[in-house]
């Protein structure tokens, strides 16, 4: 292996790299919060709503949790248009992402719901809490508590899945990663520089999230 | 020479000091009844003696020898001759009785798991158990759960038996039971130190008594001096207090 | 877009193509089974690393938990990338397979050892401290006692990642390596709409992976109702 690594070559490139890393952060705060969207609705009717209407979520769910989101946005990009549907690469990528988060945070979210503690129900009952006011300072504050710290993760995850992007051309970190590399061919270089990148986006991200969840709701995430 | 000699030991949780210079001698076939407050740092001792603790100064000497617990082959053929059983029973959740006796001696110690079994079917039998070898640890009483932790740390034929509050975390009835056994015990000749809060058991099996408080060791003496006519304030504070109840 | 599907169908059914698509779907699956046990194994050693205490390993230590923390916090297709250029760097002529493999084991590595180093975590204190006391080893600890009691806390999450590193690695597709996402694409460029093309690979994975989510949520439901029982 005679390989050296020679980094001089990609700095000048660092301005395009962090406009894709903000790029990738936008595409992700999109699809998660269109997803968190998506999610508290159908969680919301999975379980509390109508059984046909919750049969539907859940064949949505179902369907985009067991296929790869690769596949999905290949889907859309490609198919639709044959249907008159023209989706430019970045909105493909934005809808097929919020669509995969949906069914994912449907799932998370369900699951804090059904966490709801009946002895705590209970207890606020007999205080003489109203039905609302069970709502708001029981099961609330409770399913915040539960839900905060698989929510942060989710986003992690989502954060990562957007390099697909770059599959579809989208300029975003990946993307600026693959073009640098075909300008400079200093491949190794540039994949390690935006990998450390990534590194860095998701742990300021996790941090970020961990005091929010702190400050909100008391969650004590353990950082690392 | 002393079976157990512990000179100025100190040891810390963090940045408190819960051994403050202890120092204690424990003969052969002596069973030292351990008593105090909680957080004296009575039950600290047995897990410095151990090597769960590491002590930050001071001595211990086994048989005249001084034990660096430090150096790791050390405290492996220390823990070759000392044996702890623990408030909470520890038992392994995994494994039946018969296998939580047996699984030091055979796989650890490498002893034929033929002569293993037949010695632990002997001891089980001894303090009751004859009839639970193929039961878990979560089909047993306290009491019973106990009785296998004692006769586990006995399966590894240890020469000093450090017990840690055996009974503290029993139902009453179930207490009996367990002294039962460490009577027993002390009667064959076992080297025993005994963290309890059962005063007329460590009266009864205590050939010494340690009375601390606050990391160091206040009084020592015969069981008799130590209940009937303590020499310091806090001893006979202590003591009057327990006694009442 | 159903009667464009209708009117290729016919040239698309064909013994080939069902071939063709098989073997991508046996490319899949030994990818993700490669994948997850060779992570297993590293997952598991690098989290036995995390939990041994001795001074000298520190540095080890530091090491396998920076490995856990960057590869679960780089994209796949970055490591991915990152692998492919590094083997053609070396000079030898690595297959792509062997390319997409070590970067699956990698990945699939470092996410398992976060969930077996938790599962090793919910052994309570007092088993590894009872194994300490009689003179076992760090190995003899995990392999007597702490592995046989924490299985059941580790294998849901494991099994849940198993099942979604399925999907994770369509983007082996991205190095050419003929897994199911690779040949839709060859079928899409074959002149197939993508709405077939594209929709039949979607119902293989389907296929593949939601009996593997059922059984995970069964064993989940299982193993919680019998949490505290011996094994």
């Amino acid at each position: 292996m005679s390989y050296t690594l020679q980094f001089g070559q990609i700095w000048p490139f660092l301005p395009r790299l962090l406009e894709g890393a903000l790029i990738s952060l936008q595409i992700a705060i999109l699809a998660f919060c269109g997803g968190m969207l998506i999610g508290t609705v159908c969680a919301g009717i999975k379980s509390f709503g109508p059984r046909w209407l919750a049969r539907i979520v859940g064949a949505y769910v179902v369907f985009f949790t067991n296929t790869p989101q690769l596949v999905q946005i290949y889907f859309l990009y490609f198919a639709l248009p044959d249907m008159g549907i023209l989706l430019s690469s970045f909105a493909a990528v934005v809808i097929g992402m919020t669509l995969n988060a949906g069914a994912y945070l449907t799932e998370i979210q369900r699951a804090g719901f059904e966490s709801r503690r009946v002895s705590e129900m209970e207890a606020a009952e007999v205080m003489g809490f109203s039905r609302l006011q069970q709502i708001r300072y029981v099961i609330l504050p409770h399913v915040a508590r539960v839900l905060f710290p698989p929510l942060s993760n989710q986003f992690i995850i989502v954060t990562l899945g957007t390099s697909m992007a770059a599959v579809f051309g989208v300029e975003e970190l990946t993307g600026e990663a693959f073009t640098i590399n075909s300008q400079t061919f200093r491949s190794i270089e540039v994949f390690l520089v935006v990998a450390g990148l990534y590194v860095v986006l998701t742990l300021a991200a996790s941090v970020l999230l961990a005091l929010l969840g702190r400050v909100l709701f008391r969650v004590r995430t353990e950082l690392i | 020479m002393h079976h157990l000699d512990i000179a100025g030991l100190e040891a810390r949780y963090g940045d408190h000091t819960v051994l403050s210079g202890i120092d204690m001698t424990v003969g052969r076939a002596d069973v030292i009844g351990l008593i105090g407050p909680s957080g004296s740092g009575k039950s600290t001792i047995l897990r410095v003696l151990t090597g769960l603790l590491p002590p930050v100064a001071g001595t211990v000497k086994l048989d005249g020898e001084p034990v660096n617990y430090a150096d790791a082959a050390q405290v492996r053929r220390l823990r070759d001759r000392i044996a702890i059983v623990f408030q909470q029973y520890n038992l392994f959740q995994n494994m039946s009785v018969l296998e939580n006796v047996c699984v030091a001696p055979v796989k650890i110690k490498k002893r034929p798991r033929k002569e293993v079994e037949e010695e632990a079917r002997l001891l089980l039998e001894k303090v009751g158990l004859g009839d639970k070898l193929k039961r878990y640890p979560d089909e047993l009483s306290g009491g019973q759960q106990q009785r296998v932790a004692i006769v586990r740390a006995l399966a590894l034929r240890p020469e000093i038996l450090l017990l840690d509050e055996v009974t503290a975390a029993l139902d009453p009835e179930l207490v009996s039971e367990v002294l039962d056994t460490v009577r027993l015990l002390a009667q064959e000749g076992m080297t025993m130190l005994i963290v309890s809060h059962e005063m007329a058991f460590i009266r009864e099996v205590a050939s010494r008594v340690v009375f601390m408080a606050g990391g160091r060791v206040v009084e020592a003496g015969a069981p008799a001096q130590i209940f009937d006519a303590p020499a310091e304030a806090r001893t006979r504070d202590f003591v009057s207090k327990i006694l009442r109840h | 877009m159903l009667d464009q599907i209708i009117h290729e169908w016919p040239r698309f059914a064909t013994w080939y193509n069902f071939i063709f698509i098989a073997k991508a779907a046996g490319m899949t699956l030994l990818l993700s089974a490669l994948g997850c046990t060779l992570g297993t194994g590293i997952g598991l050693l690098l989290a036995v690393t995390r939990v041994t205490k001795a001074r000298w390993l520190k540095p080890l230590r530091l090491l396998a938990f920076v490995f856990t923390e960057i590869f679960r916090r780089v994209p796949f297709l970055v490591t991915l990338m990152l692998c492919f250029f590094a083997f053609q760097a070396t000079g030898y002529d690595v297959p792509l397979f062997v390319v997409a493999a070590v970067s699956v084991t990698v990945i699939a590595g470092a996410y398992l050892a976060e969930i077996i180093r938790g599962g090793f975590k919910s052994v309570h204190r007092n088993q590894w401290e009872a194994a300490a006391t009689m003179n076992f080893s760090l190995i003899d600890t995990i392999r007597l006692v702490v592995l046989p009691q924490a299985w059941r806390i580790v294998l849901p999450p494991a099994f849940g990642y198993f099942v979604m590193f399925i999907k994770d690695t369509a983007l082996a597709s991205q190095i050419g390596v003929i897994e199911l996402t690779y040949v839709g694409k060859v079928l899409n460029n074959k002149g197939f709409s993508a709405a077939l093309s594209f929709g039949v690979i979607l119902i293989v994975y389907f296929i593949i992976s939601y009996p593997l989510s059922r059984l995970g949520a069964y064993l989940e439901a299982r193993l919680a109702s019998s949490r505290h029982r011996r094994a």
